[in-house]
């Protein structure tokens, strides 16, 4: 039976972590940051899923990780998302560049 | 060519046009529209692997949840029509490190393989995974609830507005 290599998922999801990461590198704008660091989670739950299936021990355990990944995940969105409201309710602004109140 | 590699193939390039849109669209709106669209790829990369009841999970929490309310701090917050641009030489230098980590990395798993056992991890995944979820990772299973109720609070006293301040102002 000549399947998908294990490789090849490992590759995808290090494109899409890497997209991610040059994402939250790169963009100005707080909401975009936030969803490129949901992107990088989501690479790495790729690989927790594919290791589940083709590793030595294949097992339920990788599946089980990424399930609370997801929900860390949900929840840091949340409080992201929370805590920008706050910030431009008293900044007026969403960019990254411009929330510097810790470095004056 | 068999059929999972076609699958794969073509959900494996949906989600990664899904991440270039992200990078290279300008209106924020699009942007997360974009990404909706990499959310439900991997969910279906997660049903090639076997994984269904996360596929499902994946399409509730991500492409449901998450981007519902990126959309909403979106549309909350004011924004410019179009994204301005970072600087030139710190989207080259961090292009050319994020390149640098790819090869490497690259160089590491593109040989990778442990060969093919036969998990069987697709019949029952459901009912396996809650059987584990209440037996072995109960307390961890606990703890993410107490972790959303903090989450859910923290997030409602961030952003509520402080009226005492306001009134103490006047």
């Amino acid at each position: 039976m000549s399947s998908v290599p294990l490789a090849a998922y490992l590759l995808l999801a290090l494109i899409l972590f890497c997209i991610g990461l040059f994402g939250a590198l790169t963009k100005r704008n707080a909401v975009i940051v936030l969803i490129s660091i949901e992107l990088m989670l989501n690479a790495v739950n790729i690989n927790l899923v594919a290791f589940a299936k083709y590793s030595i021990n294949p097992g339920l355990t990788g599946q089980i990780f990424s399930l609370f990944t997801i929900t860390v995940a949900a929840a840091e969105a949340a409080v992201g998302l929370a805590i920008l409201i706050a910030l431009y309710r008293n900044r007026q602004t969403v960019n990254v560049d411009e929330m510097d109140m810790m470095k004056r | 060519m068999t059929g999972e590699m076609i699958a794969f193939f073509f959900l494996a390039l949906t989600a990664i046009a899904g991440g270039v849109l992200l990078i290279n669209l300008t209106n924020v709106v699009h942007m997360v529209v974009a990404l909706i669209f990499t959310f439900i790829a991997i969910a279906g990369i997660y049903i090639t692997l076997s994984a269904e009841f996360v596929a499902v999970v994946q399409v509730l929490i991500y492409s449901g949840a998450i981007t519902i309310i990126m959309l909403f701090g979106i549309m909350l917050t004011r924004h410019q029509e179009k994204d301005r641009r970072a600087p030139r030489l710190k989207v080259i230098l961090t292009g050319l490190a994020i390149g640098l980590f790819f090869l490497i990395m690259y160089g590491k798993i593109k040989d990778l393989d442990f060969g093919q056992q036969n998990a069987e991890l697709h019949i029952d995944n459901t009912k396996k995974i809650g059987i584990e979820l209440y037996s072995h990772y109960l307390i961890p299973f606990e703890l993410t609830s107490v972790l959303l109720l903090v989450a859910l609070i923290g997030s409602i006293i961030l952003a509520k507005r402080d009226d005492d301040e306001k009134e103490a102002k006047k």
